[in-house]
């Protein structure tokens, strides 16, 4: 947890703050956004508070809001969110080889706290867990940098866009630096042709699949790229080797 | 405006639930085991993919359907911010000449 003091005595702890402090403009204007959104779906400003500060997930948030608004039964509403999230649950079977030396509650702890980009930039930065108890300790504090930026930038902005819902004009599109994010991140991650390949393949399976409900096209996009590239891996084994940072 | 539904606090709260399962769906059991070697190799694409599965249709779909004209702010801010890491490699300046491009275009023209 990144409230933990023993991660700041790490170097990690920090350079994890920096690299997520590069996104954390766009990540702000994302959970600005998502705040504005909430009031203006319908909820009242202490709802959507509550929200910001339970839920912590976007795009579940977003997903919903409306849901709640209108009076769906809870089971659908909450069908919905754990298929919004369900990017997540691939990630947390990555993550699970870094994370299992940990006690269970400071492993749900920490995969609570951990976002997409959290999670992109601890892939990119470690490909493999560490083999001591140390190098696993300077993992958990790069990720916890990581996490403390991206918490804190995404609950103030969130914050901010709750309480100015109407004064924040939605039509100038400021989300849009959120999206420009990820792309930063997309462009930094590619760093072999494998996973240049993987990235055209999910962008267009995510297109190609888009009138799934609940953002199920990114699921499908994620299995279809890694398909691909295992394939690809399995009939010519040279191409798969020259991986930068993993 | 400070009115909270109880319901409402209640689908909170699962919602919140929701959040802890799915991102530590696999840390919650003790038991040892690990992926199968394919799956993770596989898992290095999966980082690259999921950010491609959320950014391309945003920037490319309007409506649900792919953009058919070439006045829409979101390619050019696009590929401005692409742009902008192919030289200098930094993703707050990808965001930075992103907008740069976006809010002229879109507030401005209103593309």
């Amino acid at each position: 947890m990144f409230f933990l003091p023993q991660h700041r005595r790490y170097e990690e702890f920090w350079e994890g703050v920096r690299d997520q402090g590069s996104v954390a403009m766009g990540i702000s204007a994302w959970g600005l956004m998502t705040g504005v959104a909430m009031v203006k779906s319908g909820l009242s400003v202490a709802e959507a508070l509550l929200m910001t500060f339970i839920v912590y997930a976007g795009s579940a948030q977003l997903a919903a809001v409306p849901m709640m608004v209108s009076g769906a039964p809870l089971w659908v509403i909450l069908a919905a969110a754990f298929c919004v999230n369900l990017r997540f649950v691939v990630f947390s079977a990555h993550l699970r080889p870094y994370l299992m030396h940990l006690p269970r509650w400071q492993r749900l702890v920490s995969g609570y706290v951990t976002g997409d980009l959290s999670y992109v930039f601890f892939a990119r930065r470690y490909p493999k867990p560490g083999q001591t108890p140390d190098e696993l300790a300077r993992q958990q504090a790069y990720l916890m940098g990581n996490c403390a930026v991206n918490y804190v930038g995404w609950m103030t902005a969130s914050v901010v866009g709750v309480v100015l819902a109407n004064a924040i004009p939605t039509e100038w599109g400021l989300g849009f630096a959120g999206i420009l994010a990820l792309l930063g991140v997309l462009c930094s991650l590619a760093t072999s042709r494998l996973r240049v390949l993987s990235a055209g393949v999910a962008g267009a399976a995510a297109v190609a699949a888009w009138a799934l409900p609940l953002k199920l096209n990114i699921l499908v996009a994620i299995a279809s790229a890694v398909a691909v590239c295992l394939v690809i891996e399995h009939l010519d084994p040279k191409r798969s080797g020259g991986h930068r940072g993993a | 405006m400070l009115d909270v539904d109880l319901w409402t606090l209640l689908t909170i709260v699962a919602l919140g639930l929701i959040t802890v399962v799915t991102r530590g769906f696999f840390f919650i059991s003790d038991k040892p085991w690990s992926l199968p070697g394919w799956a993770q190799r596989g898992l290095q694409y999966a980082p690259i993919a999921a950010l491609a599965a959320v950014v391309i249709p945003e920037i490319v779909m309007a409506r649900g359907q792919l953009v058919d004209t070439w006045q829409d702010a979101r390619l050019f801010a696009a590929l401005a911010g692409m742009a902008w890491f192919s030289w200098k490699r930094g993703v707050l300046g990808t965001i930075v000449a992103g907008m740069a491009v976006y809010l002229p275009l879109h507030v401005g023209l209103g593309w």
